[in-house]
This record gives C-alpha cells, sequence and structure tokens, in this order.
C-alpha cells in the first residue's frame, strides 16, 4: 500500500501536505484512487471558497463511480491545482503529487485530529477486514 | 458505421416508404422548408443489411440470458408492443376530445387502478414520464405538504448509503439538504443513526426496499414509525418492486408517497435510454398535491381530471399523459398477468434469485450478505479473488461474455466492494441458471489457473474492451456530415 509517511490522511481518503508556510496542500489517497479506477472528471473548489471541516468541497467521477471529496480541515481555498480538471488521469499516475487545492487552515485544532501514515493504514485494514 | 455514411445521392428505397394519401394545404410559406431534410440515401438491401447487422452487434435479451433483470430490462412481451401499437392508439391525436377517446382513457384509468390496488396506495398519477421524473415529482409533492401546512422549518431529507445515486440528487433538486445514514452489517438501516438523524427539521426519508443490497429492510415498521413520529413522510423508491409485486404493498408499510418504474417491474421497453415511465402513487394526505392529467370515471364517462378539480396540484410535468405509449404496454402486461400471475412474478423472481444464489455459492463464490434471504437480486463479492489472483469482478463480467451471457451490474452498490449484483427475473429457466452456473465456475477455475485470459476478455466478440475514459470525456453522440 502507498502511504508516504511525510502525509497526514483523513478517514474518508484525503491526503494533506503541511507546508512550512502554514497551509495545506490536499489531494486523494492511493487507496481511493485505487477503489475508483480510471478519473474522467474533477472538480475543484473556487479559490477564496471557506471551507469547513468534513464539508464536500470536491467531485472525483471515475468509469466506476462519482465520489464527494470532504474538507480535511476548515479553512480558505487559496489555489487550486490548474493542470487537475483538464488531466484527470494524473490521479491515478501518481496522486500524490496530483493535488487538488490548497487551504489556508482557519482552525489549527483541525491538524490535531488528521491521520498519521500508521494510523491510516490501519483504517485501511479495519475496512478490507 | 452510421445509416448516413452508406447514403449516395439518389439512391432510393421507395417500397419500404410509408405512403400517406394526406396532403397537408395551407401551410403558411415562411414555414415551408427550402432545402430538403438531411436524410440518409440507401437502398433496401443497404438498409436491411445495416439494421440486420447493427441487431446481430447487439446484446440483447432477446438472444443471451441477461443478469440484470428488471433493473435493466426484463423480457417485454410482444404481445403488449403488438396491442400497443394498434392503429387506434397510434393514430390518436393527444388533444383528441374526451368523448373519440373513450378507449384510451379506459385503458390509463383501468392502469391507475391496477397500479393503486398492486402498490396499496390511494390515488396514482401516471403522468412521469421517467424514474428520476417519478422521484422530482415525488418529492416535490412532500415539499409542497410541509409547505401547505405552514411548516417551513423542514429541509433536510434522509437517505441511507445503500440508495440509488438519484435519490440524494433528487432531494437536492427540491432544495433539501441531504441527510446521509449508514447500513448495518446485515444490510438493513443503521436504525441508531436513523433515530439520530430524524428531528423537527426532517421533511422525509427515501428508501428502497427491497435495497439495493438485495434484502428486504426487517425494520421498515419501525422505520416508518420513527420518521412519520418525527413529523417526516415515507418516499418508496420502486426500483426494485419486482421482488414484492402483489404479496407486500407499500401502502402498508407505511409509505406515503412512490414511484413506480414501468420500465422495470412491468416489462416495459428500458434499453437504448427509454423512454421510461414512472407514475407517482400517493397515500390520502398528498392526494391534493398530485400531478395532473389524471383519469377519472363517473356515470360511465371517462375523463381529464386537470388543475380545475385539483386545484392545489402541483402541476404538469409532461405535455400529455406521460410516455403513453410506454403506459399502454404496462397496462397490458398487468392485464395479461392478472393479480394471480402478478404475484407468480414476485414468486418467480425471487425463487431464481434464491435458487442461482445457494448454487453459486456453493460453487464458491462469496455472498455479500450470506445470512440473508435475496429478494429478486443479491450480491457476490470477488474481493478475495482478487486479491489471490488479480482478477477483478469487471474482469469476470468481461469473460462472461465470452460465454454468451450478459455481464451483471458491476460495482454497484457502492458499499460492496468488487461486487457483482445478479438478478436473473422471474422469466428464466432452471436449465438457463444451472448453465449460468456452470460457466461462473469455469470461469473462477480460470481465475486460478490462467488468469490472463479472464484479465484479457472479451475474446470473441464484435468489439474487446473499449476505451471507458475517453468514451465518458469525448462523448461524442452527434453525427456531423
Amino acid at each position: 500500500m502507498n502511504i508516504p509517511t511525510h502525509l497526514k490522511y483523513t478517514k474518508s481518503h484525503e491526503w494533506v501536505k503541511l507546508e512550512e508556510d502554514g497551509t495545506a496542500i490536499i489531494g486523494i489517497t492511493h487507496h481511493a484512487q485505487e477503489l475508483l479506477g480510471d478519473m474522467v472528471f474533477v472538480e475543484i473548489p473556487q479559490v477564496g471558497r471557506h471551507l469547513k471541516q468534513g464539508e464536500e468541497c470536491a467531485v472525483v467521477e471515475s468509469v466506476k463511480a462519482a465520489a464527494d471529496v470532504y474538507a480535511p480541515i476548515s479553512g480558505e481555498v487559496i489555489t487550486t491545482n490548474p493542470e487537475i480538471e483538464s488531466a484527470p488521469e494524473k490521479i491515478n499516475q501518481d496522486t500524490y503529487s496530483a493535488w487538488l487545492y490548497k487551504l489556508k487552515p482557519s482552525n489549527t485544532a483541525d491538524l490535531s485530529e488528521l491521520l498519521d501514515s500508521t494510523e491510516y493504514q490501519k483504517v485501511l485494514e479495519s475496512e478490507t477486514h | 458505421m452510421l445509416i448516413f455514411e452508406h447514403s449516395r445521392p439518389g439512391r432510393r428505397n421507395y417500397s419500404q416508404f410509408t405512403a400517406t394519401d394526406t396532403k397537408i394545404k395551407n401551410i403558411p410559406q415562411n414555414l415551408v422548408r427550402k432545402t430538403p431534410p438531411l436524410l440518409p440515401e440507401v437502398s433496401e438491401m443497404d438498409a436491411v443489411r445495416h439494421y440486420t447487422r447493427l441487431s446481430q452487434k447487439n446484446f440483447s435479451i432477446d438472444t443471451e440470458f441477461y443478469p440484470l433483470g428488471s433493473c435493466t430490462m426484463k423480457y417485454n412481451p410482444r404481445a403488449c408492443n403488438s396491442l400497443a401499437m394498434l392503429p387506434q392508439f397510434l393514430l390518436r391525436h393527444p388533444l383528441a376530445p374526451e368523448d373519440t377517446g373513450q378507449g384510451y382513457l379506459a385503458c390509463m384509468y383501468e392502469l391507475q387502478e391496477i397500479l393503486k390496488d398492486v402498490t396499496g396506495m390511494t390515488s396514482v398519477s401516471l403522468t412521469p414520464m421517467a424514474g428520476a421524473q417519478g422521484e422530482l415529482i415525488g418529492v416535490s409533492m412532500i415539499r409542497a405538504y410541509h409547505e401547505s401546512r405552514g411548516d417551513h422549518a423542514r429541509t433536510e431529507i434522509i437517505v441511507p448509503d445503500a440508495a440509488h445515486g438519484t435519490n440524494p440528487a433528487t432531494a437536492v433538486m427540491c432544495g433539501y439538504k441531504v441527510i446521509e445514514i449508514s447500513t448495518d452489517k446485515e444490510g438493513d438501516v443503521d436504525m441508531d443513526a436513523l433515530k439520530a438523524a430524524v428531528g423537527p427539521q426532517t421533511a422525509g426519508l427515501m428508501l428502497t426496499n427491497p435495497s439495493t443490497l438485495g434484502v428486504f429492510e426487517k425494520n421498515i415498521t419501525e422505520m416508518s414509525r420513527v420518521v412519520h413520529q418525527a413529523g417526516g413522510l415515507l418516499y418508496y423508491d420502486g426500483a426494485n418492486l419486482n421482488a414484492i409485486l402483489g404479496k407486500v404493498k407499500p401502502g402498508d408499510m407505511g409509505f406515503d408517497v412512490i414511484h413506480i418504474n414501468l420500465h422495470k417491474t412491468f416489462s416495459t421497453p428500458h434499453g437504448g435510454g427509454g423512454p421510461g415511465s414512472a407514475p407517482v402513487g400517493v397515500a390520502k394526505r398528498l392526494l391534493p398535491f398530485i400531478p395532473v392529467p389524471v383519469v377519472a370515471f363517473e356515470k360511465g364517462t371517462y375523463r381529464w381530471l386537470t388543475e380545475k378539480e385539483i386545484p392545489q396540484s402541483i402541476g404538469r410535468f409532461s405535455a400529455h399523459m406521460g410516455n403513453s405509449g410506454v403506459l399502454l404496454r404496462a397496462y397490458i402486461y398487468a392485464r395479461l398477468l392478472g393479480a394471480e400471475g402478478m404475484h407468480r412474478v414476485a414468486e418467480f423472481a425471487t425463487l431464481n434469485a434464491n435458487y442461482l444464489m445457494t448454487e453459486l455459492s456453493k460453487a464458491g463464490f462469496e455472498i455479500a450478505y450470506p445470512t440473508r434471504r435475496a429478494s429478486h437480486e443479491f450480491i457476490i463479492t470477488l474481493k478475495d479473488l482478487k486479491e489471490k489472483t488479480g482478477v477483478t469482478a469487471m474482469n469476470v463480467a468481461k469473460r462472461l461474455l465470452d460465454k454468451g451471457y450478459h455481464a451483471p451490474t458491476t460495482y454497484f452498490p457502492l458499499l460492496v466492494p468488487e461486487c457483482l449484483l445478479i438478478e436473473p427475473a422471474e422469466t428464466e429457466s432452471k436449465e438457463t441458471l444451472d448453465a449460468f452456473v456452470v460457466s461462473m465456475k469455469e470461469i473462477l477455475v480460470e481465475a486460478h489457473k490462467q488468469p490472463e485470459i479472464v484479465k484479457g476478455a472479451p475474446h470473441t466478440t464484435s468489439v474487446r474492451r473499449l476505451d471507458e475514459v475517453k468514451a465518458a470525456r469525448e462523448l461524442d453522440l452527434a453525427w456531423k456530415q
């Protein structure tokens, strides 16, 4: 299973990369893209949108299904990945560089709720057994 | 190749052309077209070969077992088609006066009555033109009901996570917030989650029963009580009505509104994108809001009821009477079955599903909900097979095509990993089901011994694996010269 140790995770299969400047980059995990299969569409939140933790904020659609992506933490969307909407297959190729959007967190307490790679690994194990 | 691509200027096919002696006069000059319409110009031989070839490419229930069942399209009895095509129906103008269309109106009225009887609802409107429109109309009536009582606080619709995707989409279209509730290990709605979700903000619950997991919600009476006690209404998604037809009535389970997919349970055509038909049934308290037109029978005469008679109606959703041709086919189907036959549809559909489930389980397939009796459909999961051999549910589905079967539903419901949702339907014989089990066994052996054969399937069809990503992203449905 591909779960890089330098990232944080959610139970709903998003990954979060915490940057040195305090911002957070968000994508979906390797497990999530594997379950969904070949991606055909991605819808990302608009820059400037204020997200609440757990809110539906993006949609990924594959040949099999469409799935909501939830905001791992609260905050304001400051940038989105310009490439991802025209090339959603990048999520299948290398999901940890195929980020969706960048947030400026508004509540630092949210960060402590994110899972580390070991905890996320356990979530996956409990789901498959 | 499209028929247009066979076209050559001047080629004609006179003998297949239906001649009419009606000449329409007095068309205003500005409405008369100046150039001929763009039609394919082909000979009779070209036309016959083209359409015969297309029908040979089609994998259809007319030639093979099609374990998608009522979910996609049951066998359409030929009699329904030929009777609905009688010229008296075909040539009837939708705006013809009531007194010249009593026969047609009688069919529609009787269909309303049959559907009322089989679902246990107080009234039925035949106007919705598809399942999704039936849902939109049903939830719009729930909304109209709450608003008519000045109850504006109800902003949420509860939908189980096993539901069809159309349910949450409908709730959102009607301006509601969707509250998703979970399913327990047995495949039932989690009662604690439901109890925690209901409140004065609940407009209603949308439920498919039997659910998409192929099981009958055991706690339906309790669910109905919980939702009604909170002031919400119960919506029945009729997608799986085939399993309980004539046996259990949604009205008796406490549902306030229901849509019935005639293109599923009542065997009308559905493949190729429709046209569908999804009459809605209502319990007493939603009666004032029912969409028009509805057919009434008074003093020996059939007539339309419109906004005049039903002033609180949520209105019209189709120009005339829904998809009339489809309604007629469903009416004929129901009359061919009769009350007794309707029971037998449910009995044989569930018997076939349970037989097939048992045989596939014996053959080594893992049943998703092994402790439950199947409804008219059941789910197998190939999660372990994928882990051991790398062969996925999609691979098995594709390999079935080589064996002469249409694939069952794959990867739905989303709750079950690597799943196949199998629905044999009531029309299949034991021999067909046994032959299907033999083929499934063969595929299981291949998956272990020669997985590449399964992973590379289909090998014998007219086209092999299609580029699904390209099909989804570069959808191209219009022919241009």
